[in-house]
């Protein structure tokens, strides 16, 4: 037993964060919020009516409705979940526990900005481990950023890489840090010349043809 | 080499839109499907012997005919977007670029297998590609491609781009469609497989995007002429994700059973110049690793298999000879710790243990033994879990330590010596 009560045992690599802390047993389990009682921003609720109303089990919405969530409080809060839970009648046990499965479900605060380093083989194999290093000393302090490594993100052929709140770019150099930071304190489109939108494919019997116009860079959605 | 069937045009400008995509002949081929009836359309598909493309590599018209027939049951299609196997990335270039071709596949698919409900799960991480998706199926939807009685036909279709939020297991069919559900994306038990009962219970046709992307072409030039190319047991062209050190990474479409030298070397250039090919993974992290010396393999289902490896998702990933294999072994087991999603032991704790007996041997703790008893580790993995997330670490993991078994024992000694150096030297 450690000092705290809990029974301590080895960080086994769980994906459920907090799984060690000791469980309030004098609670009670909280049960689906009164509708009355509960305010959900109409926006809010009219996006998650909308999914629950796409699928034959209204439950399936939970993921679409948890993101919609996390968009309008910046993570999944308990006040987060009490809202959606109140909409789409379920505890708001079983959503936290769908909440906590998934990586991009941020169940902490979280920054406004979430700069995910792909640090998986690929990448690692290209440099990764010392660009999120790197990264994560250059934004450090910074109330705003929320530099985290993250699994293949399915983008190796711009190895190393990052998805800049959800705008994928690469390949990056240590040197082009500042200028991704810059750019997303700006508001303006990260990297422009270095976002996948713009990367035709590599298979040389496909390209060429076509000198495709420069598109559009993504904007920063947040 | 054959002619490009999935890349063709692919970068050209504005194909994601449905104008674009017509004007290329897009829907010819769902027009000519709903002139058939099902039983002919699946004909063209058994025909074809296509086999999935997400990393089983299953017979897709088999996989169709085990559906229950007739319309009493509603039965579910299910396109798997969730590409999250490591080294893989050609669902996305697809998505991105030719999202009609998808959509047109799905419908086509859905339509030999007597489907009226279709999703798309697409991985979180993909917000472009699920935009781009959203957008093509509205327009699909504005021209009658979705909806009730499509183009005049008995063809009833609905489609729904259903987003995740980042959890690999959610890529392995049974996790997918609990997450589908509203879960945890745990993985189910099989048998039922969801071609009996999967999605809401109900039978569930659950295809990878680059096998339904492939149905337009197959109903365009005929399921015989398509098994024409490739080799036996592995007809068609196949999308391949070539990464790591190599000097123009990307996606390649390739006939199978060229020589894989042609792949690595030929098409993506190879590692730079004055390095080699140390291992590569023929099939995404999860395939067991090959050598250098088996560059010259042709690269289809069956020789992987017969070689000890596995086709997979398509995705090449080659690592040149200054990496440290523990290194390499050690990102693969990190991932797939991570990813275990806790619901079986073997897979739970093994995938932890080998992590911890990997950076035992990276801390110079270790000793020969330990290589015995991590192989064994992995042999309690293998085909001991309900899905196969901890045999696709314990996959690599054993080919490495068999593979490399010199080197591992050669870091051991290495590492060990400057600490255990003051113990023989005695104090100084």
């Amino acid at each position: 037993m450690s000092s705290d009560g809990g029974v301590r045992r080895f960080e086994h690599g769980s994906r459920v964060p907090g799984w060690d802390r000791p469980a309030d047993l004098t609670k009670d389990p909280a049960e689906i919020p009164d509708p009355a009682l509960v305010t959900v921003p109409a926006e809010l609720r009219r996006e998650i009516e909308q999914r629950m109303a796409l699928y034959p089990d209204a439950r399936s919405a939970a993921l679409p409705a948890l993101a919609a969530a996390q968009r309008v409080h910046g993570w999944c809060s308990p006040e987060a979940i009490e809202q959606v839970a109140c909409v789409m009648r379920l505890t708001p046990a079983y959503l936290a526990s769908v909440a906590t499965f998934y990586d991009m479900f941020d169940t902490e605060p979280a920054p406004r900005h979430r700069v995910y380093v792909c640090t998986n083989i690929s990448c690692s194999l290209r440099g990764a481990d010392r660009l999120h290093a790197a990264l994560s000393k250059a934004a450090e302090g910074d109330p705003d950023v929320y530099v985290r490594s993250f699994e293949c993100l399915g983008a190796c052929d711009i190895a190393p890489m990052a998805s800049v709140d959800g705008v994928y770019v690469g390949p990056l150099e240590e040197g082009d840090i500042p200028r991704l930071l810059e750019d997303l304190r700006s508001g303006a489109p990260v990297l422009p010349d270095r976002q996948l939108v713009r990367r035709q494919v590599a298979d040389p019997r496909a390209r060429g043809e076509h000198p495709s116009p420069e598109p559009e860079p993504q904007r920063n959605p947040r | 080499m054959s002619d490009l069937l999935l890349f063709k045009d692919i970068d050209e400008p504005g194909l994601s839109t449905l104008a674009v995509y017509e004007a290329r002949g897009g829907y010819a081929s769902l027009r000519r499907a709903l002139e058939m009836t099902p039983e002919a359309v699946l004909a063209e598909l058994e025909s074809s012997e296509i086999r999935g493309r997400g990393g089983a590599g299953f017979e897709m018209g088999k996989k169709i005919s085990f559906l229950p027939k007739g319309s009493d049951i509603e039965k579910y299609l299910v396109c798997n977007a969730d590409e999250s196997e490591p080294g893989t990335f050609k669902d996305r270039e697809l998505m991105q670029k030719t999202p009609h071709t998808l959509i047109e596949g799905i419908i086509i698919a859905a339509w030999a297998a007597g489907v009226t409900r279709s999703f798309i799960y697409i991985r979180g991480e993909y917000e472009l590609q699920a935009d781009v998706l959203d957008a093509a199926i509205d327009e699909a939807r504005a021209a009658g491609y979705l909806g009730e009685q499509i183009l005049g036909s008995e063809h009833t279709l609905s489609l729904v781009l259903h987003r995740g939020a980042g959890a690999y297991i959610c890529g392995e069919e049974t996790g997918l469609l609990d997450s589908l559900e509203g879960k945890r994306g745990n993985p189910r038990l099989k048998p039922p497989f969801p071609a009996n009962q999967g999605l809401y219970q109900g039978p569930t046709l659950i295809n990878n995007v680059e096998t339904l992307s492939t149905v337009p072409t197959i109903i365009e030039m005929g399921g015989a002429q398509y098994a024409k190319l490739g080799v036996e047991r592995s007809t068609g062209t196949k999308l391949v994700s070539v990464s790591g050190h190599v000097q123009r990474p990307g996606n390649y479409e390739i006939e199978l059973g060229i020589p894989a030298r042609e792949i690595i070397y030929g098409l993506a250039g190879g590692p730079e110049d004055g390095r080699t090919v140390k291992c590569w993974f023929p099939g995404g992290s999860s395939s067991p690793v090959l050598t250098g010396e088996d560059l010259d393999i042709a690269y289809d289902f069956d020789t992987l298999a017969t070689a000890g490896t596995m086709l997979g998702s398509g995705a090449i990933i080659v690592v040149d000879d200054e990496t440290p294999i523990l290194d390499v072994a050690l990102k693969v087991a990190k991932f797939y710790r991570h990813e275990s999603c806790g619901k079986c032991s073997p897979c739970r704790e093994g995938t932890n243990w080998t992590v911890k007996m990997l950076e035992r041997i990276e801390r110079g703790e270790a000793t020969p033994m330990d290589l015995d008893i991590m192989a064994s580790v992995q042999e309690h993995i293998m085909g001991n879990c309900l899905c196969v997330l901890g045999d696709a670490m314990a996959m690599p993991i054993s080919s490495l330590i068999k593979k490399f078994r010199a080197e591992f024992e050669e870091h051991i000694e290495r590492v060990r010596e400057p600490q255990l150096a003051p113990v023989l030297g005695g104090a100084h």
